[in-house]
């Protein structure tokens, strides 16, 4: 540790539940540095940021944090208070900013004694307006933050945390929310600050920000840091290498040839609220007997691809056909009748009706079927006897068919799920984070009955932030940047990897 | 009398601000806990509480002062349950709030009976006496309206231009502000949620419960069971109404007073061909009129019955 150390991190652990969120990770950062913390989604950026600035309190492990005079002294962890009055500020993703107050008074917000009898926003505004002046972060002083751009938003909060007297600034992928030209500013902004001695930490798992405008790169992957790096000796294909990682290896998977397409879509455009919702023109065609995997860091179209193949959005332009018949009407009814069956990324909120029983969440797609239900009323006994055999054939354990499925365990409700869309022989199986959050077991068990209906005659697209898995099934992947689709014509980490994050390899 | 006349008299714009003072506490005390993302439906609940111990600490011998302290400290009280309830514990704002009602009615109801098992006619306390103060009480029109009401009305008054001080001028106004907005920008500056919620509903409940002692302290000089009749939810009213500003509250206060003055002096013009319910509904049809009119433009507090939890972003 040298003179210039103003941050060290000391094997943070935490677990939530049997998730283990970051695993012993040692981090320094020296007086003037920016240091860009590289990971995928899930890898545990914010987690550990999140308990740096005690928003949680670690397992184990200790924070050292430099003092007015350059020594390193333990931080109390698990208070923000404490973080803030050790000199460090954090900008959230989420701006924690009360829209009916002006900008000042956000910024000022804490900063006096609760009982003083008057603001002194004088000295306040002339000392912010200091700070602006040095920085660059221009923002309306005087505006309820309610009626700012979210790029002025982020200045405030930067300037919240200035204001306070940070020495550490943390910020959680702030070019996420910005224009191109803001994040630039952004980041010029950043470069005045640090030649003052600020020192920055920043999330993000942009390649071309990172190698631009950081220090020195330190890459979490699965809570774990598996490398650091200053950035004058990476490149894109190193970081990449590091963020996807190169040490599993791609499952067997038998050959087939492949049948005529069942999902063609040709220039759909969907136009949602932002990126996430979003299709740019994409053209893309699953046949019969073939698995597609969607590679892509979250939010950059899957949602919006998802939404439209189950029928939860209408596209705004292009064509859509399922075994070459073109769909009108984009109703989740049209599509499961379309032969679609779908395996939602959230799998209990949109997945399962957790007050009914599993039996009935197992017809709930089919009410309508004559064994299911005759002269409008449901055949109770026949359903029951179903349930129990699909359970014992898809292996759904729990309390019984008759108990609210919201009692199985994460494993067991996506059993469920396999279950109810299986059966229904579709001919597109649409799986969106089949795997997320489950444990080795019944992560085999999905992969193994996505090959199943593969070998079936089904088409799969799959959808996952796991590229492990995306190429442990795939027959091809396509990766997905920016609401467009580019088919990646390989099966190499490295390059997939540039491409997810828009670099055209 | 004409109709318009009765406009014109000192009684009746007398009448409408002495009508209005308990409102014009509770409705600072609702706007307080709301200001900071809690709803106090306990409100009408804290009115008899207040009428009932401010009361009763003056017939005990407290002093018309000390009645009012132990009125606020009443009020103070069934606050912080509502506060523990809603803040860290996060249960229902609604339905605490009507519990809260409901306990300090009849809470208060049972003490004024056990306190005083045997007596028949309720008893009387000498209550504020109206101000007299040399020449302005004297003045033609404005000393009867301003200067020969109690020392509550003015307390009232005060509290008004208190409450927007504390609200719009000092860090901890600017807090509660902010804490009822977005309660992570509060946790985020390391002040704490749950101690500015909670302090917020306290204090919010105190003046609640002012606005009750004023019943049984200046405007009589008893209790009686069903007193409060509707004042405090009144006052949550009068919250959407005023936009959670305490200027625009006093202003709803006077209003439903002078609709409230008016209508009883409506009833002695035309009283003998219109029923009397008529009229006694005119102040609330006229507030459900007003509500509509301001309600669609009110901008409610972001964060008003969202619990926060803390750990949980």
């Amino acid at each position: 540790m040298t003179e210039n150390t103003v941050l060290a991190l000391n094997g943070l652990s935490k677990r939530f539940g049997s998730v283990v969120a970051n695993d012993a990770v040692n981090l320094t950062l020296k007086r003037g540095e920016v240091l860009a913390l590289l990971g995928e989604n899930g890898a545990g950026k914010t987690t550990l940021m999140n308990m740096l600035f005690g928003h949680y309190l670690p397992d184990t492990g200790s924070v050292d944090v430099a003092d007015g005079h350059g020594r390193l002294r333990p931080l109390t962890l698990g208070h923000p208070q404490a973080a803030l009055a050790a000199g460090i500020g954090m900008v959230h993703q989420h701006f924690a900013l009360a829209e009916n107050l002006t900008a000042l008074d956000n910024i000022l917000l804490g900063g006096e004694s609760l009982l003083s009898w008057r603001q002194n926003r004088r000295a306040a505004r002339t000392k912010v307006q200091g700070i602006i002046e040095r920085s660059g972060l221009a923002a309306p002083l005087d505006e309820p933050v309610g009626n700012l751009s979210v790029g002025e938003r982020q200045r405030v909060e930067i300037l919240k945390a200035l204001y306070h007297d940070a020495r550490i600034l943390v910020l959680d992928e702030p070019t996420a929310v910005l224009t191109p030209q803001e994040a630039d500013t952004l980041f010029e902004n950043i470069g005045a600050m640090t030649r003052d001695g600020l020192s920055v930490i920043f999330i993000s798992h942009k390649l071309r920000e990172v190698l631009a405008f950081s220090h020195r790169i330190a890459v979490l992957r699965h809570g774990k840091k598996v490398g650091e790096i200053a950035t004058a000796e990476a490149d894109e294909q190193i970081i990449a290498r590091m963020m996807v990682g190169a040490d599993t290896e791609v499952a067997p998977h038998p050959a087939m040839e492949t049948g005529a397409p069942v999902l063609q879509m040709t220039s759909l455009r969907v136009r949602g609220s932002n990126a996430r919702t979003s299709l740019n023109g994409v053209d893309l065609t699953v046949h019969a007997h073939e698995i597609v995997g969607i590679a892509g860091v979250s939010g950059n179209g899957q949602t919006a691809l998802a939404q439209v193949v189950s029928g939860l959005v209408a596209p705004d332009g292009g064509d859509i056909r399922i075994e070459d018949a073109p769909i009108r009407h984009f109703t989740p009814p049209a599509m499961l009748k379309a032969g679609v069956g779908r395996i939602p990324e959230d799998r209990n909120h949109d997945g399962i009706i957790g007050a009914m029983s599993v039996a009935e969440n197992l017809i709930i797609e089919r009410l309508d079927a004559p064994e299911v239900s005759a002269k409008g009323f449901l055949r109770q006994a026949e359903i029951r006897n179903h349930a129990k055999t699909l359970c014992t054939e898809y292996d759904v354990r729990g309390p019984g068919v008759d108990a609210p499925a919201r009692l199985l365990s994460g494993g067991n409700v996506q059993k469920l799920i396999l279950a109810r869309v299986f059966e229904a022989a579709p001919r597109l199986i649409l799986a969106n984070q089949p795997t997320r959050g489950l444990d080795l077991g019944a992560t085999n068990e999905v992969g193994r009955r996505l090959l199943e209906a593969r070998a079936k005659g089904s088409g799969v697209l799959l959808i996952s932030e796991d590229l492990d898995e995306i190429l442990a099934l795939s027959d091809r992947v396509v990766v997905i940047h920016d609401g467009q689709l580019i088919e990646a014509n390989t099966k190499d980490r490295a390059q997939i990897g540039l491409m997810m994050a828009g670099e055209h390899a | 009398m004409d109709i318009l006349q009765i406009l014109l008299t000192d009684s009746f714009w007398a009448a409408a601000l002495r009508i209005a003072t308990p409102l014009i506490f509770g409705v600072l005390g609702a706007l307080i806990c709301e200001k900071a993302g809690v709803l106090n439906l306990g409100i009408e609940g804290i009115f008899a509480a207040g009428a009932m111990a401010g009361w009763l600490a003056v017939y005990l011998g407290a002093g018309l002062w000390g009645g009012l302290l132990v009125a606020a400290l009443t009020g103070a009280f069934f606050g912080l349950l509502h506060a523990i309830l809603t803040v860290p514990l996060g249960l229902s704002q609604h339905v605490s709030g009507l519990g809260i009602t409901l306990f300090a009615t009849s809470v208060s109801y049972f003490t004024y009976r056990t306190a005083l098992p045997d007596v028949s006619s309720p008893p009387r306390i000498i209550p504020f006496q109206p101000l007299d103060i040399p020449v302005l009480s004297d003045l033609p029109f404005i000393g009867p309206v301003l200067f020969q009401q109690t020392a509550m009305t003015w307390l009232a008054l005060a509290l008004v231009a208190l409450v927007w001080w504390v609200l719009e001028r000092t860090p901890l106004g600017m807090a509660i502000r902010a804490v009822g907005d977005n309660p992570d920008a509060v946790d985020a500056q390391g002040l704490s949620v749950y101690a500015l919620r909670m302090g917020a509903v306290v204090a919010g409940s105190a003046l609640m419960a002012l606005g009750g002692a004023f019943l049984t302290m200046s405007a009589f000089d008893a209790f009686f069971f069903g007193m409060v009749n509707g004042r405090g939810w009144i006052c949550i009213a009068l919250v959407i109404f005023a936009s959670w500003r305490p200027g625009k509250a006093l202003l709803g206060a006077l209003l439903f007073g002078a609709f409230d003055a008016f209508q009883v002096r409506m009833q002695t013009e035309v009283g003998a061909f219109v029923p009397s319910q008529v009229f006694l509904m005119i102040p609330y049809v006229l507030s459900i009129i007003a509500l509509v009119l301001v309600a669609r433009r009110a901008e409610y507090p972001r964060a008003l019955l969202k619990p926060w939890f803390k750990g949980q972003r």
